[in-house]
């Protein structure tokens, strides 16, 4: 809504009724259909991303429960081995690349700018974009499973499998186009939260007083930039050898199968950290929280998710060690691999000696967070064993593999998600989840997994291979499978819980207040749920853990425009205030840009040329987001202070 | 009672690293010159298993090539000088260089367009000739929202709405032509002298 005069209205600490109302009014998304379909404030786009990824994530644990009953006695012909493929490639490729990366940068958008003290992310309107772009790739994949086009080369689709020669349909490309959605929605997303990270914090809130999930989204966000691109450029690689006849993949014409695993993995294995980092900001978080007390050694936890992040880009060839590349060069790869448990272990001895120190309260979230612990150092354990080229040969694609790869994916980060859920539900929504249903969530999900997923490791050793759609009952895998699919069953039912503690807890769950958990972080200074504007006044940071330590002063910023969407911005290491630039309002643009490059890519499956005809309407929506109105530049002009 | 820690004087906007939207421009520029560094390791990766070096192809005739190195390395110039125009925030010099600029911008296109006559290979023939077409595909690219970009900002200059912090998008917008012109040039050692040596 467009405010009657210029703007004159300024926050500040005791403000007036009217001001108040003002930020109100001001930061909320408009009214109606058309307003919801224009909302850009972040808690509301980030919310929208994070059940979007969680409705992916349920329809990926439905195709594994599949999957599962497939599995679970030999012989069985219910399911034909086509849909099998299509059922394990739809199922990675959503858990990887619909839910697991996507759903830690939508909680980041969500949280990091309560954490840091600002009432926007950087780039609102981009951060809308992305979302749409996200959610239209995911519809794409799965409309194109709807109607019988589902990919089934695996969800990392390796050539010559995935070549036109071997997948003549349009599984694959609707595949490689779905990594060009969500790889152009996640470097947005990267880009959004390192500008917020680095030019919104409160004034005061230095780096070294940056919250440690602050830090570890910081950090995955950086990789992002670096491991995206490959798999966006391989893909295309792809996509085009498929369309148009290139040769990237082909070796009859001078192309290389292994050009693919190479790129592919220089992304696939950074992603794995991409997934795995921020749970670990979870994790300090709730560790922290529950002890009493601020996280043990943080410097070393901080240099710990640095050097993760370093060390995760000299992994990738582990996933290779069953391809003819030279053997020094794989013994390089399985000291990096082994080199990479060395941060890992540091950043779980200073949670150790935080509990240790603390006062631990056993709420839900802690509970998952030590189920972490537990899961993790075992999928960490097989990680090592599979490090090393010998075992890995033996190991290759069979159950032992997805044992690992579900103990340190789920164990390293869905344990911590739902921890994360259980902690900061009550900001979001006012309410806290029910603790009961939690431990029973808890408990299902714990057990559930360990009976799915332990007797993986077994039937791998046993030599079953992974992504056989049956098996002959005389080689005496029923057993452990039929266990596999009762735990899977446990898991399912552990979900199911979650989602009834969520609906009810909606409902009558019980009022959370500000601060329910006595936690040290900026996010629980304003009520729950947050208003649209979060800060009535943004605050100024004196201490790591503003919460625990003694108010300084001045304590807030005054000075903001309350019926403009001022934002203020501070510098990058010491956050001193440097400016105070106008933030967009809400806009129908982002939906139309995202619309018109969807169309793009679609139209890109059928015919090459939809790529050239699409970039005119995508032209035209970028232009028309980026043009002035005169309605917002005579609100800039009125807020104008030259440099 | 305390004031709180006042920011009314604070400028509304800034140049350079004070700038959100440089922040912006910075991780799309790392994210773009990364897909570049990619594509060239693919070549040299494909290069280095091949028997030879064009696969079946002369190398890309070097006169358009050299020509369009030059008059990018010009168009350095006037991006300069609407880059200076900017942040003294003098309009009319800044929107008198941006005309230099897109007008010099188009002929890079027209020139483009003879390069992709000569390349000496198609995108079919050969992983060489993909490698060569892709390279030249993502910088070309590269080179339309570029020229998109700056006339859409000359326009804007010449029309309005107008304010001060547009003075800060066209200093980014020199920013990203630098880029554009700075990864030129390992594309085109890659493209045009790889192949000869």
């Amino acid at each position: 809504m467009t405010p009657p005069g210029p703007p004159h209205l300024k926050d500040g600490p005791d403000a007036s009724p009217e001001v108040l109302a003002a930020l109100h009014r001001t930061w909320s998304d408009p009214p109606g259909l058309r307003g919801w379909l224009c909302a850009v404030n972040h808690k509301t786009v980030a919310t929208r991303f994070v059940v979007t990824t969680f409705v992916f994530f349920l329809l990926a644990g439905v195709l594994a429960l599949v999957m599962r009953l497939q599995l679970a006695r030999p012989d069985s012909h219910w399911i034909d081995p086509h849909l099998y493929n299509q059922l394990f490639t739809l199922h990675g490729t959503t858990m990887m690349f619909l839910f697991a990366v996507p759903v830690m940068q939508a909680v980041a958008a969500w949280l990091v700018p309560l954490m840091i003290g600002a009432r926007s992310v950087a780039f609102p309107r981009m951060n809308a974009f992305a979302f749409w772009v996200f959610a239209l790739g995911g519809v794409f994949l799965f409309g194109g499973f709807a109607v019988g086009a589902g990919p089934d080369t695996g969800w990392f689709s390796y050539p010559p499998l995935a070549s036109s020669d071997y997948s003549p349909g349009k599984g694959v490309d609707i595949w490689a186009q779905m990594i060009t959605f969500t790889e152009l929605a996640g470097l947005l997303e990267a880009v959004i939260l390192i500008t917020t990270i680095l030019k919104m914090r409160a004034p005061g809130m230095t780096l070294a007083r940056m919250p440690l999930f602050v830090w570890a989204t910081l950090v995955t966000q950086c990789m992002v930039l670096f491991a995206m691109p490959a798999v966006m450029l391989g893909s295309t690689g792809l996509i085009l050898d498929r369309l148009v006849g290139t040769h990237f993949y082909n070796p009859a014409h001078g192309g290389d199968v292994l050009l693919w695993q190479h790129l592919f993995w220089f992304f696939g294995h950074p992603e794995v950290y991409l997934i795995f980092i921020p749970p670990l900001g979870f994790i300090s978080t709730i560790v922290a929280t529950f002890s009493g007390r601020p996280v043990f050694g943080y410097r070393a936890v901080v240099l710990s998710l640095i050097a993760t992040a370093f060390l995760a880009f000299g992994l990738w060839v582990h996933h290779m060690f069953a391809t003819n590349l030279p053997e020094v060069g794989k013994s390089f790869f399985t000291a990096a691999s082994l080199a990479i448990a060395l941060p890992a272990a540091v950043q779980i001895f200073c949670w150790l000696a935080t509990l240790w120190l603390g006062r631990v309260r056993f709420s839900v979230p802690l509970l998952f967070v030590l189920a972490f612990f537990f899961i993790l150092v075992l999928g960490g354990l097989t990680g090592i064993m599979l490090g090393a080229v010998p075992l890995d040969l033996q190991l290759h694609d069979t159950y032992f593999v997805v044992a690992h790869l579900h103990y340190v994916l789920l164990g390293g980060a869905v344990f911590p998600l739902f921890g994360a859920i259980h902690y900061w539900f009550p900001k979001a929504t006012g309410r806290l989840l029910g603790e009961r249903a939690g431990r029973w969530q808890f408990w299902l999900f714990f057990t559930g997994f360990n009976v799915t997923f332990f007797p993986m490791h077994l039937l791998g050793l046993h030599g079953m291979p992974r992504r056989v759609y049956t098996y002959g009952g005389d080689m005496g895998w029923g057993g452990l499978n039929l266990l596999a699919t009762a735990g899977a069953f446990c898991i399912a039912a552990s979900v199911v819980v979650f989602l009834w503690n969520v609906a009810a807890s909606l409902k009558h769950g019980a009022a959370a207040g500000a601060d329910p958990w006595g936690a040290g972080t900026l996010e629980w200074s304003v009520p729950s749920p947050p208003p649209p504007h979060t800060f009535d006044a943004l605050p100024v940071v004196h201490a790591a853990d503003p919460l625990w330590s003694a108010p300084g002063s001045p304590a807030v910023v005054s000075g903001l425009a309350a019926d403009a969407r001022e934002v203020l911005t501070t510098t990058v290491a010491a956050a001193l205030p440097e400016g105070r630039p106008l933030f967009p309002q809400p806009s129908i643009w982002p939906l139309v840009a995202a619309l018109a490059v969807s169309a793009l890519f679609v139209g890109s499956v059928f015919n090459p040329w939809a790529v050239v005809w699409f970039s005119l309407p995508v032209a035209v929506a970028v232009i028309g987001w980026f043009w002035p109105g005169p309605g917002e530049t005579r609100r800039g002009l009125a807020l104008e202070k030259k440099p | 009672m305390s004031r709180g820690l006042d920011v009314r004087h604070l400028p509304s906007y800034g140049f350079g690293t004070r700038s959100l939207m440089w922040w912006g421009t910075l991780g799309m520029m790392l994210i773009e010159g990364t897909v570049f560094a990619i594509g060239i390791l693919m070549y040299f990766y494909l290069r280095g298993i091949a028997p030879a070096w064009p696969l079946g192809a002369p190398p890309p005739d070097l006169r358009w090539g050299i020509a369009n190195t030059l008059l990018l390395l010009a168009s350095l110039w006037p991006n300069w000088m609407v880059h200076r125009a900017s942040v003294r925030e003098d309009r009319a010099a800044a929107r008198r260089w941006l005309v230099v600029c897109v007008v010099m911008a188009l002929a890079f296109l027209g020139l483009r367009a003879l390069e992709f006559t000569t390349l000496n290979v198609t995108w079919h023939a050969n992983a060489y000739g993909s490698l060569v077409w892709l390279l030249m595909g993502l910088h070309t690219t590269h080179l339309v929202m570029d020229t998109i970009d700056t006339g859409v900002l000359t326009v804007l200059l010449f029309t309005g709405p107008f304010e001060g912090k547009r003075m800060v998008d066209v200093s980014e917008n020199a920013l990203y032509w630098y880029f554009v012109v700075g990864s030129w040039l390992p594309i085109w050692a890659v493209v045009y002298l790889a192949p000869r040596v």
